[in-house]
């Protein structure tokens, strides 16, 4: 089957499904549309690192970490009237989307910068590793930062707005989250075909070369993370809104592990591997969660099967071609 | 503070730094042999426990229980390796960590399924309950004075089998070049399964002997698992001794930064702000450390430079 077909299909299917279960009024379904689609958009970001430029970050909740507590924090703030005191400066919390978006991805992209900075110096295991570290060390603080639930998380009663939508109303938020997933999907395929994607892509499999040409493949690489790491920021703020919750499990590294998931079972570097694979990940977790209570085993199973024996994922499975090598 | 805490706090940190290294010599001599990364270490590091804890209730002996413990984990790594690891070791890097942390979802479930998410218990024996007398008049429990015996007696049996040993020389032969000792006739693939096993065998043993002093429950070999490689990587991945020094590094910073840093942050903050801040930072010490170690050597304490 071409590529082509599959990624319309897909994008279809996800128009699709929740507008059937809003005729059908069923919400639970529109839920698990948008946790469907804030993960996707989480594995696109995650994916222009890991698919183009071969960065196998085993630390990229740190940046969902961020987004969702960028908008646990301004709402916080704005939810009990205090200032955020932030030394000299006093920023009043705020319950708009576009702000706190904004925060998000400029935190999100900021922490990429100098976690990329540091770790990029490494490559192969220990670049894995540094970023397992990093995630940790995010983990740990978010535990034992009290004055924003630590261990409890935060709780935001009500969902933040967006100026000319009701976001409390499931399709509404869900379409709002669909858009941006939509964009980041854009900008991913923009990107690849764009000179730099095709350095960076030339990076991860032939550093030298790309030396040797004049470009500076660690740089191409610490860009290609910063992007990664604000639209996965991005996913955060959003992930939080959804759940209108946010907890040091954000910063988990079983998040991180669970984020290259949905794109190796979708394929990797491939554009729609992240959306094919988070839309399986929440149905495999809702339809044997249903089922057994041990539903993991099972994810396990498939995902090692995957491993095995399908390279190249569901895609690389339809359309024959194995796609992006890491 | 006085002397008699900062020296029981170092005994803390040794011992929490042995155990690190009974979990760091396994991943580092699987890393180093087969070039694999294992995240299904601290799998083997649990059913260890569970194990211990199953046959320390059947029977009520602690030894048959550090031998069923080792046992278990052995088996499991084998088993493993046969079955799973041994068609990773030439794929990417990315192939082996969703490998490997797929079999921790099946690992950890599967524990689950069979005994249930309520923790067990396992009790260190009576002949080493309670505290000894150390010079000084520091009261220390005697088991985890034994816990760093084991530690440093496992770290100088494998540093005998690596340098005396034929196995411990087809083992490092194996690190330098598979092709050749493979033509020299001896066969790679049991050797892997062995290295494997014994690997996991330490992991297991340590699980036993940590789950005396902790509860023994399904995800317990995933912080030791996070902090292992934290270990490994520090110390250079594939050498034993960087394992040693660095699992002692981490065991004490990651203990002592616990209490000291809360006390040196006392010293010019107000007290609850001192303690917070404090506390949050030793949380985060170890990981601190590691970064600042790969950016000061990107391979690690020990590791081969390239």
């Amino acid at each position: 089957m071409p590529e082509r077909l599959i990624n319309a299909l897909v994008l279809a299917g996800f128009l699709a499904v929740p507008l059937w279960a809003l005729a059908a009024d069923e919400p639970f379904t529109i839920t698990l549309a948008t946790r469907a689609a804030i993960l996707a958009l989480a594995a696109v970001g995650l994916n222009i690192a890991l698919g183009i430029g071969g960065l196998v970050s085993l630390g990229h909740a740190v940046f969902f970490g961020l987004g969702g507590y960028a908008m646990g924090i301004l709402a916080y703030h704005a939810q009990t009237y205090s200032a955020l005191e932030l030394g000299p400066l006093s920023i009043a919390g705020t319950k708009s989307m576009p702000v706190i978006w904004l925060a998000a991805i400029t935190g999100a992209a900021l922490a990429a910068l100098v976690i990329g900075w540091l770790s990029l110096r490494t490559a192969g295991v220990y670049f894995i590793m540094i970023t397992l570290a990093f995630g940790q060390m995010f983990f740990y603080f978010a535990i034992s930062w009290s004055a924003y639930g630590g261990e409890d998380g935060l709780s935001i009663y009500v969902r933040n707005g967006f100026p000319g939508l009701n976001t409390l109303v499931p399709i509404q938020f869900f379409g709002l989250c669909l858009a941006l997933l939509c964009g980041a999907l854009v900008l991913h395929w923009r990107l690849r075909a764009s000179p730099f994607g095709l350095a960076l892509n030339a990076a991860r499999q032939v550093p030298e070369r790309v030396a040797t040409v004049g470009l500076d493949p660690v740089r191409l690489k610490l860009v290609a993370f910063v992007i990664s790491g604000a639209i996965t920021g991005l996913a955060g703020a959003l992930f939080a809104d959804l759940n209108r919750f946010v907890s040091p499990t954000m910063f988990s590294w079983q998040l991180s592990g669970e984020l290259i998931i949905l794109i190796v079972i979708g394929g990797v570097g491939r554009l729609m591997g992240p959306v094919i694979g988070a839309a399986l990940f929440v149905l495999l977790e809702y339809w044997l969660g249903g089922m057994t209570e041990f539903w993991q085993i099972w994810l396990g199973v498939v995902l090692l099967l995957i491993v095995l024996f399908a390279r190249g994922g569901i895609l690389g499975l339809l359309t024959g071609r194995e796609g992006a090598h890491v | 503070m006085s002397a008699l805490l900062i020296i029981e706090q170092v005994l803390n940190g040794l011992q929490f730094g042995v155990m690190l290294f009974l979990m760091a010599a396994g991943l580092t001599l699987i890393f180093g042999v087969m070039g694999l990364i294992n995240l299904a270490h601290g799998s083997f590091y649990m059913v260890g426990a569970f194990a211990a804890a199953a046959v320390a209730a059947a029977t009520g002996s602690f030894l048959l229980a550090l031998a069923a413990a080792m046992a278990a984990a052995a088996l499991a790594g084998a088993l493993v390796e046969m079955v799973v690891i041994r068609r990773l070791y030439r794929a990417a890097h990315l192939d082996q960590v969703l490998a490997t942390f797929a079999l921790i979802l099946i690992f950890s479930e599967g524990t689950r399924w069979i005994f249930g998410s309520f923790p067990l218990f396992l009790d260190a024996p009576g002949y080493l309950s309670g505290p000894i007398s150390l010079p000084g008049g520091i009261q220390y429990p005697v088991y985890r004075i034994a816990l760093i015996g084991v530690g440093i007696a496992v770290a100088l049996g494998l540093w005998y089998l690596s340098a005396h040993t034929r196995l411990g020389i087809r083992i490092r032969a194996g690190e330098n070049d598979r092709e050749m000792i493979a033509a020299l006739g001896v066969d790679i693939s049991k050797l892997y399964t062995l290295v494997f096993a014994l690997g996991a065998a330490l992991a297991g043993l340590a699980g036993a002997l940590v789950g005396a002093i902790q509860s023994v429950q399904v995800g317990m070999g995933e912080p030791v698992l996070i902090l292992a490689f934290v270990v490994i990587v520090i110390g250079g991945i594939g050498s034993v001794k960087g394992a040693f020094v660095a699992a002692l590094l981490v065991g004490l910073t990651d203990t002592l930064g616990g209490i000291f840093l809360p006390e040196l942050f006392k010293l010019f903050m107000e007290s609850g702000a001192a303690t917070q801040t404090g506390s949050a930072l030793a949380s985060m010490a170890v990981y601190i450390l590691m970064s600042v170690v790969l950016v000061w050597r990107p391979t690690g304490l020990f590791g081969a430079r390239t």
